[in-house]
């Protein structure tokens, strides 16, 4: 069993409460659950979808062909009636649409009659149209009924039920209207699995709030506002300042200075707002202020697509900066890896002191998977910093003391007698500023040569999943992780494959560990899957490793890769092998 | 509010830093004596205080004393000061930039830090030149002046901060002169014992970039509002304000007490110091069940 259900329409009606309801309604059930979102820039009209697809088996991705479809206007059903998988369903109004389509696949559901006849609110369309869903698949409303009562309970007691009147309402008249509904999906069980729901968003949000992070500065730019309101959202309950900065310039200014104070801290943007944020990124380097950056990567340059997705600034982000230095650049595949990835980026960036990123991109941020839970416990809390006591201890403190690690010790300001000074300019052990040769190198050899090679050794191996000597190794890194695990998933039933999943780029990880690059170098094929048009990671990698790939695989148009497409594109990886030295871009 | 209520008394000596690179005869000289003076009779100890600098002339000005220092970037002073007070609202922070980094550079930043209202000093050293890249117009330069990146003279008006300050409703605004040790003093310890955020724009000379206004064109024209201003009348600051030309008034010139930001933020309000506020994981770990 493999459902794929779209909610389409234009925006402000409401699709995506649609389009989350039935997710979690479909997670509660006991189902697997994938779901992503295409939207336009724009508050009203427009035209956005919002897909679902559940299982019984894990998912990791979106595919194209659609089972039911929830067509809130005309458009819609002109978009994706191509796209409708064999016995699939076009449900809409056709008040609404003002068309009646005739002949198999449609199903007319007058969703706001029913919604006036039944609960006397034309509000309660949408809750018709869940309802419609649940009755095509011949699923019962009890767990719809309990995560109304949980939505609403605080609207009263009348507003469930009025939503819970409509969506019966919707059910009835989807199992009376539509004979042709083949869709079998088994029961819900009262052993149903307990899973979380969760996407990127949340994800960052969650490791970052169990991680420590006191302070989130930040400029609204999408994809990245999410982690903003997540981060505004838990100021109330839990001690977090949250401040909206005047401009993306302020933002990483005043997290580096949340951080010189004492507390952990973070900034979030995309890539035109990082665009203004690389002075400071350079201004934490050299004054060794921990700070941690979520970049979520849409299309650009410039404006680019405000809402859709790329993986475009992956070079930018190695690169980013005048003068050399160390950074972590970590790129999560999946919301369990975003939250534990924003765990790592925090502990990484106060050991090392050092900037550390999260690198992420709109389907990413968007995307919602069900998974088993997530555990705190794995993000290594631990206070690097010299606090009061043992500040007070010291004799001498010097805020850029010279170690065998280059790590010096980062004390709090104002919990001792001992002063802190730091300076964007080269400065001595005490953190005033120099003008001489010697302390130049002394301070380059600690910031740089000394910790590069020490958070090197931190940085996890990529992932290999699939054969174990495959003849095809199908690379990429970051949000393609979960289309490429499914498409190698199915690939590997009839051929030998495996894919190679960095999500953990900078410092490049070593081969100490695990020598990736044999796996590599014996496979008969190599393919590098990007989310953009010039092979940011291949590029990385060859200048990183010297190793080059066999074929690219790219996608650019803004959207997200879908299972079948990539299966399309990697059916025959071997056909496409460019000459000797044409490799590459 | 949870400033410690016995201060320690703090001398001279405690606020040597290492021995200033200004040209001799250099206004930022007398301002940073102004400033240990402040320093000393409020009785304030070099760690108590955080002093944030960005790039410029001024922006040496803490490695020539003794405290806590971030010495940041061009223009970038606010933003780090502001954060370091909202993280630890015990901690006094004093902003320390030239006419270029708090005016040019930095100008938006200020507008938004006058919104905020954290309680943060800002000492502007406004030489109405640049100093540190040799000579060019700053937003406060008069009209006219040439100089190598003006060669046909400023073309345009130069900046009223005061008057900025004023229509932004700043809490604090004041203007201070080089050359007049005492009153600079005075008026660096009453910004640094408001609450609120507030700004003085202190008057200096550049011997060696400007000619024009020099410490005898200064003294000249600078005068100490009397005892009759109205600092908390708006409209009589704004007069105030408008005043530079031949005579240049100096001394509080607005004083408008509203609530800071440390005030109205529930996370902090009438709380320790974010930074001291206890985190252990288990306190978070329940936001995970949202998801389920």
């Amino acid at each position: 069993m493999d459902y794929s259900i779209m909610i389409g329409g234009q925006a402000g009606q409401g699709l995506q409460t649609i389009g989350s309801v039935l997710a979690k309604l479909f997670s509660r059930s006991g189902f697997h659950v994938f779901t992503h979102q295409d939207y336009m820039s724009r508050i009203r009209g427009g035209h956005n979808f919002y897909q679902v697809r559940f299982s019984d088996h894990p998912l990791s991705s979106s595919r194209s062909l659609v089972d039911i479809l929830i067509a809130l206007d005309k458009t819609t059903v002109e978009e994706h009636r191509d796209s409708m998988a064999p016995g699939g369903f076009i449900v809409y109004d056709p008040d609404t649409v003002k068309e009646d389509y005739e002949g198999e696949g449609f199903l007319g559901v007058p969703f706001r009659k029913i919604a006036m006849d039944a609960a006397g609110n034309r509000l309660m369309e949408n809750t018709v149209a869940v309802g419609a869903a649940l009755g095509m698949l011949g699923m019962g409303l009890k767990t719809l009924d309990e995560l109304l009562t949980e939505t609403f309970a605080r609207k009263g007691r009348e507003v469930v039920d009025q939503n819970l009147v409509a969506a019966k309402a919707g059910a009835d008249f989807a199992r009376e209207n539509c004979g042709d509904c083949r869709f079998a999906v088994p029961g819900t069980t009262a052993t149903a699995p307990r899973r979380m729901l969760l996407d990127g968003t949340a994800a960052v949000g969650l490791g970052a709030l169990m991680s420590g992070c006191r302070f989130y500065a930040a400029y609204p730019m999408t994809p990245s506002t999410g982690v903003m309101n997540f981060m505004a959202d838990q100021s109330r309950k839990h001690s977090l300042v949250v401040e909206q900065a005047e401009d993306e310039i302020a933002a990483i200014n005043m997290a580096i200075g949340a951080s010189f104070a004492g507390v952990r801290s973070m900034t979030g943007t995309a890539g035109g707002g990082f665009a203004l944020m690389v002075e400071g990124l350079s201004l934490a380097a050299m004054t060794e202020t921990p700070v941690v950056i979520f970049v979520g990567q849409r299309p650009a340059p410039a404006t680019g697509f405000p809402t859709r997705t790329e993986q475009g600034d992956l070079l930018n982000l190695a690169h980013a900066s005048h003068g050399e230095f160390p950074r972590i650049v970590l790129a999560p595949g999946s919301p369990e890896q975003a939250f534990y990835l924003t765990g790592k980026a925090f502990d990484l960036a106060e050991k090392y002191q050092v900037p550390a990123f999260i690198l992420s991109d709109q389907y990413l941020a968007d995307t919602e998977w069900t998974l088993d839970g997530l555990d705190p416990g794995k993000i290594n809390y631990q206070d690097y910093r010299v606090r009061a006591g043992d500040l007070e201890k010291m004799e001498i403190y010097r805020r850029h003391a010279y170690t065998e690690t280059g790590i010096s010790p980062l004390a709090e300001p104002g919990a001792s007698r001992h002063l802190v000074v730091t300076d964007s300019d080269e400065h001595d052990e005490d953190g005033h500023l120099v003008e001489d040769a010697e302390t130049r190198n002394r301070m380059v050899d600690k910031r740089l040569l000394r910790k590069l090679p020490l958070i090197r050794d931190e940085i996890s191996p990529p992932l290999l999943h699939g054969a174990e000597n495959p003849e095809t190794v199908v690379c990429g890194w970051g949000s393609t992780y979960g289309v490429m695990k499914e498409a190698v998933d199915q690939l590997s039933e009839s051929a030998s494959i495996a894919m190679l999943h960095f999500s953990e780029i900078l410092p490049f990880p070593g081969t100490k560990v695990f020598d990736y690059l044999e796996v590599l170098r014996s496979a008969k094929n190599t393919v590098c899957v990007e989310n953009n048009a010039t092979s940011q990671f291949a590029r990385l990698m060859r200048a990183e490793t010297g190793f080059e790939f066999g074929s690219h695989v790219n996608r650019y148009d803004g959207r997200p890769f879908l299972l079948d497409e990539l299966l399309e594109e990697l059916g025959n990886p071997s056909a496409d092998v460019p000459e000797e030295g044409e490799a590459g871009v | 509010m949870f400033r410690k209520k016995v201060k320690p008394v703090s001398e001279l000596e405690e606020f040597r830093g290492q021995n200033p690179a200004w040209c001799p005869g250099c206004g930022n000289l007398q301002i940073l004596r102004a400033f240990k003076l402040a320093m000393v009779e409020l009785g304030i100890k070099p760690h108590e205080l955080t002093i944030v600098s960005g790039i410029g002339q001024a922006g040496k000005f803490p490695h020539y004393t003794r405290c806590n220092t971030f010495n940041g970037l061009h223009g970038r002073t606010l933003p780090v000061a502001q954060a370091i007070h909202l993280v630890n609202h015990d901690m006094r922070v004093l902003a320390v930039a030239g006419d270029g980094d708090c005016y040019g550079e930095g100008g938006n930043h200020l507008l938004h830090a006058m919104r905020r209202n954290l309680d943060v000093t800002v000492f502007v050293h406004d030489n109405q030149v640049y100093g540190l890249t040799k000579g060019q117009a700053s937003p406060t330069t008069d009209e006219g002046m040439v100089t190598g990146t003006q060669p046909f003279g400023v073309l345009y008006e130069p900046m009223n901060p005061m008057a900025l300050a004023v229509a932004m409703d700043c809490s604090f605004v004041a203007r201070g002169f080089s050359g007049n040790q005492e009153q600079l003093q005075k008026l660096m310890q009453a910004a640094l014992e408001h609450k609120g955020f507030a700004l003085i724009d202190i008057l200096q000379n550049c011997v060696t970039f400007n000619k024009l206004n020099t410490f005898q064109w200064y003294k000249e024209r600078c005068y100490p509002v009397g005892p009759e201003h109205d600092s908390s009348d708006r409209e009589a600051a704004f007069r105030m304000a408008l005043e530079f030309g031949d005579r240049i008034p100096t001394g509080i010139i607005y004083r408008h007490p509203r609530h800071t930001l440390e005030e109205a933020l529930p996370e902090i309000a009438n709380r320790e110091p974010l930074v001291h506020q206890p985190f252990s994981q288990e306190d978070v770990a329940g936001e995970l069940e949202r998801y389920y």
